[in-house]
């Protein structure tokens, strides 16, 4: 997995008009062209990227602060926005990498267990 | 004293982003504790706003990541994110290359900082700076506290950091105000965002307010991560704020915090507060 290399490219289109409209006029082909500077991607990655598919790049590992911005950029409203990582937790399992997985972060209920709260229905915030 | 201001406050997104979406009786009094904030940091007539932030991967990437940075230009843009998602326009704002010069160079003499001479804000300065300069006519001076992409710099380190800009600033003859801004318990942008750990911050706010070196420089990484969130971690630009109000003969600031109230649609516990100098 590249979860670096995925979150760079984030990165770049968050901050990036440029990167943006590369992004806007042909997804594969504006992440192939970064790709080709020396980024490597699996399938998986570049599919989650393309579609955009919020809830698997969660799994894999994105920091929200990223993925925020990324969903925002796709019109995605909130409380779409957070359902779509809860969805990615419960089809793909626990986040995979980065900083939610470093301390053991488990997802949702795990993490309402951890502070002594009874877990949060969906959607309520 | 050069340093004629310092305060906290709150910089979460939906502050602004999702404002229709809160109770308005406690988004307005919220609103309230910003304008009058505005107003205390204007009454001191400072030169230049220094704002010490959390970014979230605005300029800094972890290809090259500085644990401190501070903006070296006349002028800054932002937001990064889209204005109609974040409620703000895109603007210019104001800088003072000379006076950040100055500043990085007594800072530097005390602790390690990079400089940056491009620097794009993204909503953990433009929330505040949309209440504290409406007008963006006050310049600004960013500074950044790595606070997201980890190994994060230990707090013993972020405390000298923040006595550094309290020297640096008093060296100076500029009216310098601070103002830290970052996040106590919180989730944000994860499946968890609107989790408020209320006891948690009220905990660490009564440790700010009484400037206790100590007790704010007792938590571990680990433990806020469980207690308070990966945004907990933000609490570096508090703690920085705090040692700022350090004497140089050694005396904590006493703080008042202003508002707190958890508002979970902004995913943050809004927090308002500031130091009355010794």
């Amino acid at each position: 997995m590249s979860l670096y290399y995925v979150q760079k490219y984030l990165f770049e289109l968050n901050r990036s008009e440029q990167v943006q409209s590369a992004y806007e006029h042909d997804r594969q082909a504006a992440i192939a062209a970064f790709a080709n500077q020396g980024a490597t991607f699996t399938d998986r990655e570049v599919q989650a990227l393309v579609q955009p598919d919020v809830g698997l790049l969660f799994h894999l590992g994105v920091n929200g602060q990223i993925l925020m911005h990324f969903a925002a950029f796709h019109q995605i409203e909130w409380q779409d926005y957070l359902q779509q990582m809860r969805d990615g937790i419960a089809e793909h399992g626990p986040v995979q990498e980065g900083v939610y997985a470093v301390t053991g972060y488990e997802g949702t209920d795990a993490h309402a267990a951890d502070l002594g709260h009874e877990p949060r229905s969906e959607g309520t915030h | 004293m050069a340093l004629v201001y310092a305060g906290i406050c709150s910089h979460a997104p939906g502050i602004t982003g999702r404002a229709d979406q809160a109770d308005p009786a406690v988004r307005d009094s919220f609103y309230a504790a910003f304008d009058q904030m505005r107003l205390d940091i204007e009454a001191t007539k400072p030169d230049v706003l220094v704002v010490i932030a959390a970014e979230h991967f605005a300029n800094f990437f972890m290809n090259n990541m500085p644990s401190y940075a501070i903006g070296m230009a006349d002028s800054y843009t932002g937001p990064i994110e889209d204005p109609g998602w974040l409620g703000i326009d895109k603007v210019k704002v104001p800088g003072d290359r000379t006076i950040s010069e100055q500043l990085i160079r007594h800072v530097m003499t005390q602790s390690d900082v990079s400089y940056a001479e491009e620097w794009k804000f993204d909503h953990g300065i433009m929330v505040p700076l949309h209440f504290l300069t409406p007008r963006y006519d006050l310049p600004v001076v960013p500074v950044n506290i790595n606070c997201q992409g980890p190994p994060l710099s230990p707090l013993s380190r972020t405390w000298q950091f923040g006595q550094s800009l309290r020297d640096a600033a008093d060296a100076m003859p500029e009216r310098i105000a601070l103002v830290g801004t970052g996040g106590l318990s919180h989730w944000p942008a994860t499946p968890d965002s609107g989790k408020i750990n209320v006891e948690w911050d009220q905990r660490f706010l009564k440790q700010w307010c009484s400037g206790d070196k100590e007790s704010l420089l007792a938590h571990s990484d680990e433990a806020t991560y469980l207690d308070a969130g990966q945004g907990g971690f933000e609490l570096r630009t508090l703690i920085a704020v705090a040692a700022a109000g350090v004497s140089s003969t050694g005396v904590p600031a006493q703080g008042t915090v202003h508002f707190y109230e958890p508002i979970p649609i902004f995913s943050v516990g809004c927090t308002i507060a500031s130091l009355k100098f010794a």
